[in-house]
């Protein structure tokens, strides 16, 4: 079975962003980047998948600016086999990457898809379901256990009152939570091997698709600051400022 | 023409996050109808129809709504949607689940997690963990939106209730089937309910900790109980205990932040609460920079003086 790993680049997670000063955005020039933490969970699990002989290739998708190839590398590193890149200078919304990645995977023909449950930059929380919309397959998302068996998947989710357990026909479609695994260190040769392989990039335009964006971002601001707090000394006067604040 | 709002419930209760997904629903300044899609779910239905502002309460009742899995509730969504220009629900898990699946189908790219409508086709949410706010524009013609609750207030129960009405469901072969659920059961309030939340990080050290030095003092507060992710990963507390950029959205009266740093994606999860309370032994934490009140100490002297002072 072939495995289908969409992935997306995003600020890295340990960078603090910084709304830029003219409220276009957030400031990505000379901002450390990096594979979407949730995506590298979705690599990750595609790999375990093939070293337990349930999967036979992983295909990574990344849809975004020349410079996101990087992470189709970072892909590689860890362990895909195969990747398509397509290249856009746009603003890309869920809803047109999930239109690409459908066109993508009619050609493809994988038999699972796993996709991050989020991106860390937009935090839409779109994009794997709508694929399944669009695709007409069956889908789990915010998954913290993934099994295959032959043309079954078992997946348990996290959802707002604890975990739901649910069982998917293949082809499908899951988004990867936190819990799911921990991702592996890519090793030096390996990232070494990275380096040469070959990437295959189209345009959103090769798929037919527009990419025009749906939403127009009137402004990005900073949200509102709090005012500064104070050290408290003891107990006992936490305990009265915190009457005296009214919320005791 | 009209607001359709899916609501977010067990067939027996509607959860708060529909009643302040229905204040943000009213904002958009047409009637709105409730969805409740379940299997013996009319007692949800009941409690919709109380809720201030309702017009309406569309039942679907079939047993293949129930858990509300994402492929039959969509294609339900999607064929009620003709006749609302707007389409909203909670982001809960179930709403985040099911909308984004309606909203491909329907052609429409989703404004998801919004804080603020400013007007019917505008609204913001936060990015990059609550680090920017975003005001967009919508050009679809249908609007879909899920909603942050911590964002909007919970609508009340009004004096009449709004009529019920039935709709027909096909059921359709989706590919999906409920296997079981693990459901936490606590008595404690929920957390993105509660007026005070509790939380607790890596410092608990272990779950046995974590229950010994937060429960008591969460039940003296009546308080709900949070989690960072790493008190969740290590195993300290439940999945559904974890607030942040990837967990819960809270924004309690107060918020008692214990042996946890305040990454920006903790601080994603709880920086609207209108109080915030710092128990850390390190001063510099990010945490200590945004509390309104901070305790530096060894939270295990901390935890049992605190007790005694609040009697
Ligand atoms: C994609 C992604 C998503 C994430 N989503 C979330 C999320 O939704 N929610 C979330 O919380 N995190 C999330 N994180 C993780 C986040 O980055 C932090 O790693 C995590 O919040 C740290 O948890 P902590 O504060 O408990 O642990 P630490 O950062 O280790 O902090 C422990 C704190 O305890 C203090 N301490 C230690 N001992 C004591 C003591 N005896 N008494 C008092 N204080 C003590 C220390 O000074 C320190 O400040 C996410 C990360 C990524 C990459």
């Amino acid at each position: 079975m072939k495995v289908l790993v969409p992935i997306k680049q995003v600020i890295d997670a340990n960078v603090r962003p910084r709304v830029k000063a003219d409220g276009t955005g957030v400031d990505l020039a000379n901002v450390k980047l990096s594979i979407n933490p949730f995506c590298e969970i979705a690599v990750e699990e595609a790999i375990r998948l093939k070293e337990k002989g349930k999967a036979s290739e992983i295909v990574v998708v990344s849809i975004g600016p020349a410079k996101a190839q990087e992470i189709i590398r970072s892909a590689y590193a860890l362990g895909a086999d195969r990747g398509l890149f397509v290249e856009t200078e746009e603003r890309v919304e869920p809803l047109a990457v999930a239109k690409v990645l459908q066109a993508i995977i009619a050609a493809e023909q994988p038999g699972l898809v796993i996709l991050g449950k989020q991106a860390i930059d937009d935090d839409s929380n779109q994009t794997g379901q709508m694929l399944a919309g669009l695709l007409g397959w069956p889908q789990a998302t915010f998954a913290s256990k993934l099994e295959v068996d032959g043309d079954r998947a078992t997946v348990t989710r996290e959802v707002d009152g604890g975990l739901e357990t649910l069982a998917l026909t293949l082809p499908a479609i899951v988004t990867t939570d936190l819990r799911l695994n921990n991702p592996r260190y890519p090793t030096l040769p390996n990232i070494m091997k990275a380096k040469k392989k070959a990437i295959d990039v189209k345009k959103p335009e090769d798929f037919g698709i527009d990419i025009t964006p749906r939403l127009k971002v009137l402004k990005v601001s900073e949200p509102p600051a709090r005012k500064p707090g104070i050290k408290v000394a003891s107990a006992e006067e936490l305990v009265k400022d915190l009457k005296a604040a009214g919320v005791l | 023409m009209t607001t359709l709002l899916l609501a977010d419930h067990d067939n027996a209760t509607l959860g708060s996050a529909t009643a302040r997904a229905l204040s943000a629903a009213r904002e958009l300044g047409a009637d709105v109808h409730v969805l409740i899609a379940g299997s013996n779910a009319k007692p949800a239905a009941e409690a919709a129809a109380k809720l201030e502002g309702v017009a309406k309460v569309l039942l679907a009742d079939d047993p293949s709504l129930d858990h509300q899995r994402a492929e039959p509730a969509a294609a339900l969504v999607v064929a009620l949607a003709k006749d609302y220009d707007a389409i909203v629900a909670p982001a809960t898990s179930s709403g985040k689940n099911i909308l984004p699946r309606a909203a491909a189908l329907l052609d429409v790219m989703q404004i998801s997690d919004i804080i603020k409508v400013v007007a019917p086709n505008t609204f913001e949410r936060p990015i990059y963990a609550g680090n920017a706010i975003e005001t967009v524009e919508s050009t679809d013609t249908k609007k879909v939106i899920t909603v942050r609750g911590a964002a909007f207030p919970a609508a009340k129960e009004g004096t009449a209730a709004a009529p019920i009405e039935t709709v027909a469901v096909t059921p359709a072969e989706s590919g999906s089937a409920f296997v079981s659920e693990s459901l936490s059961k606590s008595d404690r309030p929920e957390l993105t309910a509660a007026r005070i939340v509790v939380s607790g990080g890596r410092a608990l050290g272990s779950s046995e900790k974590f229950n010994e030095v937060l429960l008591p003092l969460a039940d003296k507060l009546h308080a709900a109980v949070g989690a960072s992710r790493a008190a969740v990963d290590a195993g300290y507390a439940p999945n559904d205990f974890q607030v942040g950029q990837t967990g819960k959205i809270v924004a309690p009266e107060l918020y008692i932040a214990i042996g946890l740093s305040g990454a920006i994606q903790h601080l994603a999860g709880m920086k609207d609460s209108k109080v915030i309370v710092a128990i850390n032994k390190d001063e510099d934490a990010p945490i200590v920079q945004i509390a309104d009140y901070s305790l530096i100490g060894d939270l295990f002297t901390i935890i049992p003086e605190l007790d005694k002072a609040l009697g």
